[in-house]
């Protein structure tokens, strides 16, 4: 009988190129998608002379520098970043969703929905949240830009087995409780460093239950655990999302895939470094309130008191915390008032977290200065073909062009100092939404009843 | 790249958790150019936002202009990929970092740029950040070869680092180039795959 192997054990092994006795594999990575953020990249490769290995293995799409209100003048330092990622698209002949193409949209949202993502695939980007792909059964880690020039060189990378790790996510969860709750609530639960080194596999009833959508967002949050990746075994739902994309296989070539990808499972028995079982049914509609996303609490909960801290050192962080968020203990989640909502990201931009956010504006009015920025251009024209930008723009929301947006404050759109924001991104670090903004993660539904509330709202009773 | 062997020089103590990679370098100056990226290390840790320096924030302290070493709390330099948050601590001295953890992404772009991340326990990098407050400006020694850290108090700790990654460091390797060396395998490798799973050879035309 042969050992039990799990998903991440397949996908290790058959793309070990090289195994050093000293436990270093050279890994070989099928895709490898860019970003605006990652063109600099670019010049360490021509230093040295080098082609670029597999321009069709590589994708890029401009997202961290695009500014959501259009075409305005760009700043000449991110105009620059552009250029060069376009420049650099026609030299070496990579596959590039440009401005413009209504293709183009968050690096992220943009590989699943073009079938660029595949089950069973390795795939690195320049950028973190590039554990979103295992949401399709890919083994997908993001990396710095050193590493972006070896895989421009090399199409492989040097790596240490990780350690693997099984969240089992068990139960139904409540009706109005999503994927980005989950996500939350394991945080809060392992901490941020809790997954630290290890790859997530992501199992139990309640993640089979999610649609690729939400998996997306559940494995996007992985690495605000620590997490090195996160994946989903793929299944029939994930053979029905990737039919008919236009990266994946077609014909013949699909028939082969599914069965491939079909093969792609954790065997019974097979043995993870570490479990962790979480109770969906016990879940309910998560916020941060802190500067780290295991600052997490349940929208009933209250701010916690500093003097209840397990020692000095956590007691005097959590006070820096509370200083720089404006934040008293005791204070409930519900009573705290925000300055603004933004809707957007590669965590939930999806046209299933736009129409959530939509269910709740509709026939309501914002009362705070509300975003909704889509994930892609063809997110966004889906949008618009089911009338959400209507239904969002009748509330008062603004209705935005596609990118990284307020998620990160270096495209021009970001917080003033002090600024309280409901966001349904991924990272509620100090200054991340712009210098003093306080930053509130919640899943969009949550954003958009924080915009008409004017504070966060246990949007279960406005759905109810 | 820049080998690394010993360092003895003084270390600056960072007393916090998870210290993300948007606190050593904001996001909005990573279109900027290295020198720049220098100037705004640890930014909104260094300045008010009116813009004034906040004289509690170690590298504010003249105590410090000379650390090379950083202490700090668990999960340093988690979140973000951005290498700059590397970069521009290597640019400002800094060439060892010693915390109970690292983020992931952190830790191999310090290997990537000559400098070494270093795993203590929990209770020793707590108590070499209280001897280091208690004595600002005192000094650590990291030494590669033989993989310790002795604190100011004259306590020598091990630690782990893989053969492949110290090999790297100590000789200043090019991985690069490291790579290129295996070309046939990987030429085998993709002649293989293309059998296997030749669909991913296949783009759309259109
Ligand atoms: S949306 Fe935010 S987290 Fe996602 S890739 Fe862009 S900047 Fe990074």
């Amino acid at each position: 009988m042969t050992t039990p192997r799990t998903l991440f054990d397949r996908i290790w092994a058959s793309h070990a190129v090289v195994e050093r006795d000293d436990g270093y594999t050279l890994l070989y990575i099928d895709r490898h998608l860019m970003h605006d953020g990652s063109a600099g990249c670019f010049g360490l490769l021509h230093e040295r002379g080098l082609p670029l290995r597999r321009p069709d293995r590589s994708f890029g799409t401009p997202d961290h520098f695009v500014a959501s209100g259009g075409a305005g003048p760009l700043e000449p330092l991110r105009r620059r970043a552009l250029e060069q990622m376009t420049d650099n698209a026609a030299r070496h002949g990579f596959t590039m969703f440009d401005l413009g193409d209504a293709r183009q949209g968050i690096a992220h949202v943009v590989g699943p929905e073009q079938g660029v993502t595949q089950p069973g695939l390795t795939m690195v980007c320049g950028d973190s949240h590039t554990s979103t792909h295992g949401a399709l059964g890919a083994l997908a880690f993001g990396i710095g830009q050193s590493e972006v020039a070896h895989v421009m060189a090399t199409q492989c990378l040097w790596q240490r087995r990780p350690k693997s790790m099984r969240i089992r996510i068990e139960g139904r969860a409540p009706a109005g409780v999503v994927a980005k709750d989950m996500a939350l609530a394991l945080i809060a639960r392992i901490g941020a460093g809790g997954a630290t080194g290890h790859v997530i596999e992501y199992a139990g009833e309640a993640v089979r239950a999610l649609t690729i959508e939400g998996r997306l967002t559940l494995c996007n949050m992985s690495i605000e655990a620590g997490a090195r990746a996160g994946m989903v075994a793929p299944d029939e739902i994930t053979i029905d999302y990737l039919r008919g994309r236009p990266y994946a296989p077609q014909g013949a070539d699909l028939e082969k895939a599914e069965a491939h990808w079909r093969a792609l499972v954790t065997d019974e028995g097979a043995v993870f470094d570490r479990e962790v079982t979480l109770d969906a049914a016990a879940l309910a509609p998560m916020v941060t309130w802190g500067v780290s996303p295991e600052d997490a609490l349940p929208v009933d909960g209250r701010i916690p008191d500093p003097a209840a801290a397990a020692d000095q050192a956590a007691g005097d962080g959590m006070r820096r915390t509370l200083d720089y968020m404006g934040l008293t203990p005791g204070e409930a989640i519900e009573s705290i008032e925000v300055d603004r909502v933004f809707i957007g990201s590669c965590t939930n931009s999806r046209i299933e977290d736009l129409r959530a956010a939509a269910l709740v504006a509709k026939g309501r009015k914002t009362v705070r200065p509300a975003w909704v920025v889509p994930g892609s251009g063809l997110v966004k024209r889906q949008a618009e073909a089911e009338g959400l930008d209507a239904v969002f723009r009748e509330a008062g929301f603004e209705w935005r062009e596609p990118g990284c947006s307020m998620c990160v404050g270096m495209n021009g759109d970001t917080g003033r100092p002090g600024e309280r924001i409901a966001s349904t991104t991924n990272r509620n670090f100090q200054g991340r939404q712009g210098q003093g903004v306080r930053t509130h993660l919640v899943s969009p539904a949550m954003a958009a009843a924080a915009a008409v509330e004017g504070r966060f709202t246990d949007v279960r009773r406005l759905l109810a | 790249m820049d080998a690394f062997t010993t360092l003895r020089a003084p270390a600056m103590p960072i007393n916090a958790a998870n210290v993300d990679t948007d606190q050593i370098i904001p996001a909005r100056y990573l279109a900027r150019g290295r020198e720049a990226q220098r100037e705004a290390c640890f930014h909104d840790l260094r300045f008010d936002r009116d813009g004034t320096l906040r004289p509690d924030f170690p590298m504010n302290r003249p105590v410090y202009a000379d650390a090379r070493i950083l202490v700090a709390g668990r999960n340093f330099g988690c979140g973000s990929s951005r290498e700059s948050a590397v970069t521009t601590l290597v640019d400002n001295g800094f060439r060892a970092f010693v915390a109970p953890s690292f983020g992931d992404i952190f830790l191999n772009n310090c290997f990537q740029n000559g400098a070494l991340p270093v795993r203590l326990p929990t209770e020793r990098v707590e108590a070499l950040l209280a001897a280091l407050e208690a004595s600002p400006g005192a000094e650590l020694s990291v030494d590669l070869p033989s993989q310790t850290v002795t604190g100011p108090d004259g306590v020598e700790d091990g630690f782990e680092i893989d053969g492949f990654r110290k090999d790297c460091l100590l000789r200043g390797v090019d991985v690069i180039d490291l790579t290129l060396s295996h070309a046939a395998q990987i030429a085998a490798f993709e002649a293989r795959q293309s059998q296997e799973v030749g669909w991913l050879d296949r783009l759309p035309t259109a």
